[in-house]
């Protein structure tokens, strides 16, 4: 732990030494808390953006070929009537915002810069310069894909997974651009990724306060650090990919065209090998995150948390080897097909794990309903249904029939959705008072909650019917296809969800800037939790702790422990039973 | 249940993949079933009530191992399930005398006859666009192909999809139990006419199909419906109802 303590030497001396000015505390910060509020502001707003192209998309398939309210002032010329083109662009982009501008900005960017260095007892990342760029690095990103709404041509329209050939040559799509502005931002993204995983994991490894073991480690840490383990690795393949598909649009290379001898199954290979590893970058913080708050609302400790963190180290590992079920009707060679079957299966049963133990760590509670664990709970709630739709999918035969139909957006949404964005919720209630000082609002809290609950299940949930049914994805007008026909109103049913699911956001947003501004104060320790940001100041001001650094006594889940009065015991608190034996 | 859901399957190795999908249903479905039981009564039983303090524990071996070992069980037998139907659909082509070429382009279907001489690349060759036509009760062997972009080759009611890409020749294979007109959707993005990138295949019984091919597929026979009769169809504007 040498490390520990000379940063910690080296940082505490400037303990209560100059003030920063307003652009180095607000903009060029290099403090981990603040960066991390930039990012879930960037996620935030990125939210709006993919959002509002969801409900375009909704709307084109409920009524399809009508104009879309609102849209009128954009689309002059057919007065809000979306054309085939621009509909793949609008899926094309929500689909792009969502998973690299959203859910990785709020829960690696934000919420891993703002754990990591409060739950292990450190001062600031390892590198923190670093952690700098890698924020503007991916707000210039943002710029960047947002740019390309303006360019001529419009922007990607290729799907988010952009498979070459259709991607890699302009006359395909027609898009010219705007598929070169993707693959440019997606590629300072990658960059953006590495800077912050390398410092996640170095931090990790080298920074953690006295006591602090890795087997002490909060479970949301942990999942962060597989997380930065799996961004290190997978990121690189895609940014490699994207450069080799921007050549092959304006350097006239061929990787992947076969006009030039490319192979165009190399694009998916590269793609899903970071691809699939991606769905658990998503997917594991707000696992973490799901098993950071049940306890704290359930005052019991985790339920199995050596298996906890294993599972997730399992997930990590196979999620390399399971990447080809995204290709089972590709034209891989089939006998591949039945190798990535096996892993496939095999996956599901750490997500079983994990499962079970939540439901653990439920039995025998005093559960206590609060808007964090509401959402926690939905979290875990909505995981099993994805997770058990994956078993579909996982069965190569049966992955013939639902690959490419609704059934597969309707997994992704209870995994991305009812996982990783109900993860993000329960992590943006649960740490705001540390984050910003103040209490949110219950009420409003809870409104957002119920909304987002039940208008997000009467969205989704009717796709795997439709899916069923046969409808495809990406499709502009169901009523095209007579075998479509007799379902269309499911159609209509699921737009009017998403509109609610819409709506359902306007009380978080009223509760978000309203709490920023007017909402009590926090004290240290809302929740009565044991993990260690809750024994800094809330706000923590600049070097998190004062001039010693908190030492840790035992694991991150004591609570109701026979050993305390109370039903809590801190992390950084002596046994009670030594009162004073400590350092603090 | 559920059956209601699926369209109609009248290919001979669809009842395989439809069988598959409702074990994985009932199997998924009585999973659900029961966590969702469990939960709600937790959520119910443990709420917070005051004069009780939370059972504290760490875990409990045995409870792990017995569920993780029986959802292993269950997912190593479906996937010895599967196995059977992954390799008969996609890892044999049955013996048969009936091919035909079937290439995906920005925005249809062509298909490809040998024509008399019983061989592809002849000028005797017969091209449809967007029309497929087969007899019902034979194995039917379909070389898939592209010339730009990846589509995919969908059959709802055969339970059959599989990607045409550029570059390469994909053999597949089907057999239908049930004459009738079947739609063919592209089931990948394929570009702005994706959505409209569709045809028919008309399975006809044994006679029938003998009186279209020898209407159609003779040396002499006019083709009605070649690529080269309905340029515009290429157009994807045109695909636009
Ligand atoms: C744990 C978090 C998970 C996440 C975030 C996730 C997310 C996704 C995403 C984004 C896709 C992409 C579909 C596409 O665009 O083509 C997908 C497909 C797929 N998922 Fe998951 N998934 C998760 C869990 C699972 C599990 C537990 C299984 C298996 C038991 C599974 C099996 C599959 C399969 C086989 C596909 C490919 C389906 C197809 O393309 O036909 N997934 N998933
Ligand atoms: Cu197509
Ligand atoms: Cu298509």
């Amino acid at each position: 732990m040498s490390a520990t303590s000379v940063s910690a030497h080296g940082h505490a001396t400037h303990v209560g030494h100059h003030e920063l000015g307003f652009w180095r505390t607000y903009v060029f910060s290099t403090d981990h808390k603040m960066i991390a509020r930039q990012f879930l502001f960037l996620g935030l707003f990125m939210m709006i953006i993919g959002g509002l192209l969801a409900l375009v998309v909704r709307w084109q398939l409920a009524w399809p070929e009508t104009a879309v309210p609102g849209l009128g002032w954009l689309l002059t010329d057919t007065g809000g009537v979306l054309e085939p083109a621009e509909y793949n662009m609008a899926f094309t982009m929500h689909a792009t915002i969502m998973i690299f501008f959203v859910v990785m900005p709020i829960l690696a960017g934000a919420f891993g810069n703002f754990c990591i260095p409060l739950m292990i007892g450190a001062r600031d990342m390892a590198f923190p310069f670093l952690n700098m760029l890698s924020f503007w690095a991916a707000a210039v990103a943002g710029v960047l894909m947002l740019f390309g709404f303006f360019v001529e041509g419009g922007h990607a329209a290729a799907g988010w997974t952009s498979y070459a050939p259709l991607s890699a040559v302009p006359e395909y799509t027609g898009t010219n651009w705007g598929q070169n502005l993707w693959c440019i931002s997606l590629f300072v993204l990658g960059v953006s990724s590495m800077m912050g995983s390398i410092n996640y994991v170095t931090t990790i490894i080298n920074m953690r306060a006295p006591g602090m073991k890795l087997f002490r480690m909060p479970l949301v840490v942990w999942s962060l650090f597989i997380t930065a383990i799996l961004l290190l690795l997978a990121l690189p393949v895609l940014t490699s990919g994207v450069a080799m598909l921007l050549f092959d649009r304006t350097l006239g290379t061929s990787w992947f065209k076969p006009s030039g001898g490319g192979e165009p199954l190399l694009w998916q290979h590269l793609f899903w090998y970071f691809g699939h590893p991606e769905v658990y970058i998503l997917i594991l913080p707000a696992m973490g995150i799901a098993s950071e708050i049940l306890p704290v609302f359930a005052r019991k400790p985790i339920f199995g948390y050596h298996a906890m963190a294993f599972s997730m180290i399992g997930i990590a590992f196979l999620s390399w080897v399971v990447y080809g079920h995204h290709m089972f009707v590709s034209g891989m060679n089939p006998a591949l097909g039945m190798s990535f079957m096996v892993t496939t299966m095999i996956i599901a049963v750490p997500s079983a794990i994990k499962t079970f133990n939540w439901l653990g760590t439920l039995w025998g509670g005093r559960i206590r309903f609060t808007v964090p664990m509401l959402n926690a709970l939905a979290f875990v709630w909505m995981f099993v249904i994805g997770g058990l739709s994956g078993i579909f999918m996982a069965s190569t035969p049966v992955d013939i029939y639902i690959q490419d139909t609704y059934f597969i957006v309707a997994h992704i949404h209870y995994v991305v959705f009812g996982g990783s964005i109900f993860g993000a919720f329960a992590a943006i209630y649960y740490w705001f008072p540390k984050m910003f000082g103040r209490l949110t609002n219950p009420l409003l809290g809870h409104l957002h909650f119920w909304g987002t609950f039940v208008f997000f299940n009467l969205t989704f949930f009717p796709m795997h019917i439709i899916g069923v049914g046969g409808q495809m994805r990406r499709i502009y007008n169901p009523l095209q296809y007579e075998f479509l026909q007799h379902q269309q109103h499911w159609n209509v049913i699921i737009t009017i969800g998403a509109i609610g699911l819409g709506l359902s956001q306007i009380p978080f947003v009223i509760n978000f800037f309203w709490s920023l501004f007017a909402g009590s104060r926090a004290p240290h320790n809302p929740w009565n939790a044991n993990t260690l940001e809750w024994s800094a100041p809330s706000p923590p001001p600049h070097l998190n702790w004062g001039p010693t650094l908190p030492t840790v006594y035992r694991g991150p889940y004591e609570y109701s422990s026979p050993e305390s009065k109370e039903d809590f015991l801190p992390q950084w608190q002596p046994s009670p039973g030594r009162v004073g034996a400590g350092r603090h | 249940m559920l059956s209601w859901w699926l369209p109609e399957n009248v290919a001979t190795f669809g009842g395989e993949i439809d069988w598959l999908f409702h074990l994985i249903y009932y199997i998924t479905g009585i999973t659900f079933i029961l966590v969702t039981v469990t939960f709600l009564s937790f959520i119910v039983i443990y709420r917070d009530r005051p004069g009780r303090r939370a059972r504290y524990t760490h875990g409990n071996t045995p409870l792990e191992i017995v569920w993780t070992v029986v959802p292993s069980l269950i997912l190593v037998v479906l996937t010895f399930l599967s196995v059977p139907a992954w390799s008969k659909i996609k890892m044999s082509l049955p013996q048969t005398d009936f091919v035909v070429q079937v290439t995906g382009k920005q925005f249809n279907w062509q298909v490809t006859y040998p024509g008399p001489d019983g061989r592809f690349g002849t000028p005797d060759d017969k091209t449809l666009l967007d029309e497929m036509h087969v007899p019902v009760g034979k194995p039917i062997r379909v070389n898939l192909r592209s010339e730009d972009v990846i589509h995919s080759f969908f059959v709802p009611s055969f339970r059959f999809k599989q990607d045409a890409v550029p570059g390469r020749e994909i053999p597949t294979w089907f057999e239908v139990t049930k004459p009738g007109k079947y739609e063919i959707p592209c089931a990948e993005l394929c570009g702005f006419g994706h959505s409209g990138m569709r045809a028919w295949i008309y399975v006809h019984t044994a006679e029938e199909y003998a009186k279209w091919a020898a209407a159609n597929l003779a040396a002499q026979a006019p083709v009605a419906q070649t690529a080269q009769a309905k340029p515009s169809a290429a157009k994807g504007e045109s695909d636009r109802r």
